[in-house]
């Protein structure tokens, strides 16, 4: 009997110590109230597809982890050196699931910094806002980014699809007060964020304005009888939203049926190199686009000093980069935010002060970004920058008219 | 009328597109009873492959020449090492191997040559013809004249050679074929030889109009399956019959049929599929196969 109570006991005891570690361990992790931050360095992740057919994205995320070289030669921020861990996720959600579970849960680092994609981005989402991780700036242009309600530890950068929109249909409605405008887009996420902020940004003249909107699949091998039929509707003012390969194709095949409306191309497909080339520069003259970053190939701002310290950090920190790539820029502007963010948050790195930061941004101006162009927070805006430019298409390159315009209030 | 008449030229441009595809398919079918999920990769393949060579500074027709010569050993070359070692495999199996194909030839082509669209040159002239209000494009109809040209020779390769007469027995017995001495096996992989030209040629009149990318191919395959399957795998003309159907009644329902719209445009593709299957499983032109027991 005595051997048997003693043996209780002892399991009883020995319960108690594994509960007992057990609670120090789990009161340990939370009281650990900086992963990622020592001393000497603050470590910060990311995922970005480096393989697979988005790799043409990968650049940005390569100049972000250069320009972070450079404030590290630069004896870092407030001291400590920035250890930027960014893994390939070949754009594809479930590495990116995967990829960000290693970073916050092995590498322990204190925020993720501008994980590409939307369906990427989606998937963590849910993720990140429960394990109360910064999802900060991430590189899509979905409106869905912007609600610190429900998700206050993830935050936008680039001006989103909708607020796009919306800078056309304010000038349709400023200078062409008579448009019949067809609408072409990709019947997805992407493309119905478009309109809807273009719809928006027309308000009730929208419905009258607008003559028609025809959709294409990305299994669609061609978009002609789409074309066809927003030529045939007497369509003048064509909102084009479309991605590159489409986008060729809608430009090319306007010109050759004779369509000659006011083209705007939304912003995804801008690319002179690999879209505007392949439909033939000659067809795409006249084209619109809006704009938010300079083009530093642009001539109006040779000697801008702005550009010229893009170019020496291009040229000795990234030197295999396309130094004229606009992915490139936007790398730049990422990295330059985040050093902003970590700069101001000061010694209280904290995951819950880093986010307090970046809601309390105000008028931040980046040598890069269009003159009038800025990066503004609340904590009820998750929006950082929602100003942009148009330009039209010369034949060479995309030269800026008109006004900034500001579409605040307009990027969900 | 206008638009009419513009979508139904626009459907056939398409529809030829479909039909190049669509006679691989049944190339491949009619010679060696298969049906090859591989056939639009292995042409988006070769067509980088006249790409490299005209970058290389070839003109366009040796580069034609060239890619068509690489196609045929492609398939060829496929078929000895990849096709013949499953010979007694159940064709599940095969099936699982093409889808297999497919997508390795996807990604090497975007490993090699990255995912970026390139324009790829037209043998035909570029300016458009103006016909009344009608604008035809030379290269849609240089695709609808490929197609037919490549057609007709295909008819003429199995009926009036002894080459095609014994791809067609190889077909129908394979038994009694190698009993009166034709090599049942060199046939097959000719046959995969011959619908890898026919695939080159699609993809060289293709790219030029939807630019040259990995993905160039995927939507097309499956409006070439639906053609094939509509018009019958067993006709070579019902196919090409089954894309011009297939590119008109995709831009008509689209234009005309609101409930379909522009947003249901595939799944007109695949309701005809699933309708030819169940109300007549040959297709339009295609012979039932029957066997004496």
């Amino acid at each position: 009997m005595g051997t048997r109570r003693s043996l209780v006991t002892l399991s009883l005891a020995f319960l108690l110590l594994v509960l007992t570690v057990g609670l120090i361990a789990a009161g340990g992790v939370a009281l650990a109230d900086e992963p990622g931050v020592t001393a000497s360095e603050v470590k910060i992740g990311n995922t970005a597809p480096y393989s697979g057919p988005a790799s043409a994205y990968g650049t940005i995320l390569k100049t972000s982890a250069a320009y972070f070289k450079m404030i590290n030669d630069r004896r870092g921020v407030n001291g400590r050196k920035i250890v930027f861990i960014s893994y390939d996720d070949g754009y594809s959600p479930p590495r990116t699931v995967e990829m960000t579970r290693k970073l916050v849960e092995q590498d322990h680092v204190l925020l993720d910094f501008a994980p590409l994609g939307t369906p990427c981005n989606s998937a963590i989402w849910s993720y990140m806002n429960r394990y109360k991780v910064p999802q900060l700036f991430v590189l899509t242009g979905a409106s869905k980014w912007g609600d610190p309600k429900d998700h206050p530890w993830t935050m936008g950068w680039q001006p989103t699809y909708s607020s796009e929109a919306a800078t056309y249909a304010k000038y349709i409605l400023e200078k062409m007060p008579q448009a019949k405008i067809g609408i072409l887009y990709q019947n997805d996420d992407y493309g119905k964020d478009y309109v809807n902020g273009f719809r928006r940004g027309l308000g009730d003249k929208g419905r009258k304005l607008i003559v028609m909107e025809q959709t294409y699949e990305t299994t669609d091998p061609t978009i002609d009888s789409q074309i066809v039929n927003l030529k045939n509707i007497g369509a003048n003012v064509f909102f084009d939203v479309t991605t590159p390969k489409f986008a060729s194709q809608a430009i090319r095949k306007a010109y050759e049926i004779g369509w000659h409306p006011v083209h705007f191309l939304n912003n995804v497909s801008a690319s002179v190199g690999s879209v505007l080339k392949p439909a033939g520069l000659e067809a795409s003259k006249g084209l619109v686009t809006a704009l938010y970053e300079k083009d530093v190939t642009d001539p109006r701002w040779e000697g801008d000093p702005g550009v010229k310290e893009y170019l020496a950090f291009m040229k000795k920190y990234y030197p295999q980069g396309d130094a004229t790539d606009g992915f490139n820029v936007t790398g730049y502007l990422e990295a330059q935010t985040m050093v902003y963010v970590l700069k101001r948050a000061g010694k209280n790195l904290s995951r819950a002060n880093i986010m307090k930061v970046a809601a309390n941004i105000h008028d931040l101006r980046l040598p890069l970004l269009l003159p009038g162009v800025r990066i503004h927070t609340t904590p009820t805006d998750f929006y950082p920058i929602e100003q942009r430019q148009l330009a039209r298409f010369d034949g060479q390159r995309w030269e800026l008219f008109g006004k900034v315009y500001d579409v605040s209030g307009m990027s969900r | 009328m206008q638009t009419f008449v513009a979508q139904v030229i626009s459907g056939l441009s398409t529809g030829g597109i479909y039909a190049s595809i669509a006679l691989a398919l049944v190339l491949i079918y009619q010679s060696t009873g298969l049906v090859n999920f591989a056939q639009g990769e292995m042409a988006m393949f070769t067509t980088y492959m006249a790409w490299s060579m005209l970058n290389a500074g070839w003109g366009y027709w040796p580069a034609f020449v060239g890619a068509c010569l690489f196609a045929f050993a492609l398939g060829f070359g496929l078929e000895r090492l990849v096709i013949r070692p499953l010979e007694t495999a159940p064709e599940l199996a095969l099936v699982i191997v093409t889808i297999g194909l497919l997508t390795i030839f996807n990604s090497v082509a975007g490993w090699i040559y990255t995912y970026t669209i390139k324009p790829f040159p037209s043998p035909f002239p570029a300016a458009p013809i103006k016909v009344g209000f009608m604008v035809l494009n030379p290269q849609d109809l240089g695709v609808v004249g490929v197609t037919l040209l490549m057609l007709a020779l295909i008819y003429l390769f199995f009926h009036s050679t002894r080459l095609g007469l014994a791809m067609r027995a190889v077909v129908e017995n394979p038994v009694s074929s190698r009993l009166v001495g034709i090599r049942v096996s060199w046939m097959l992989a000719l046959g995969w030889g011959m619908a890898a030209v026919v695939g080159a040629v699609a993809g060289l009149m293709v790219a030029p109009l939807v630019f040259l990318e990995p993905n160039m191919m995927g939507g097309v395959l499956i409006y070439a399956f639906a053609s094939a399957t509509l018009g019958g795998f067993s006709s070579a003309g019902g196919a090409v019959v089954g894309g011009f159907v297939m590119g008109i009644l995709e831009n008509l329902t689209g234009t005309y049929i609101t409930l379909v719209g522009t947003k249901l445009k595939l799944t007109v593709a695949l309701a005809v599929i699933v309708l030819v299957l169940l109300i007549k499983p040959t297709g339009l032109f295609g012979r039932a196969a029957v066997r004496r027991v």
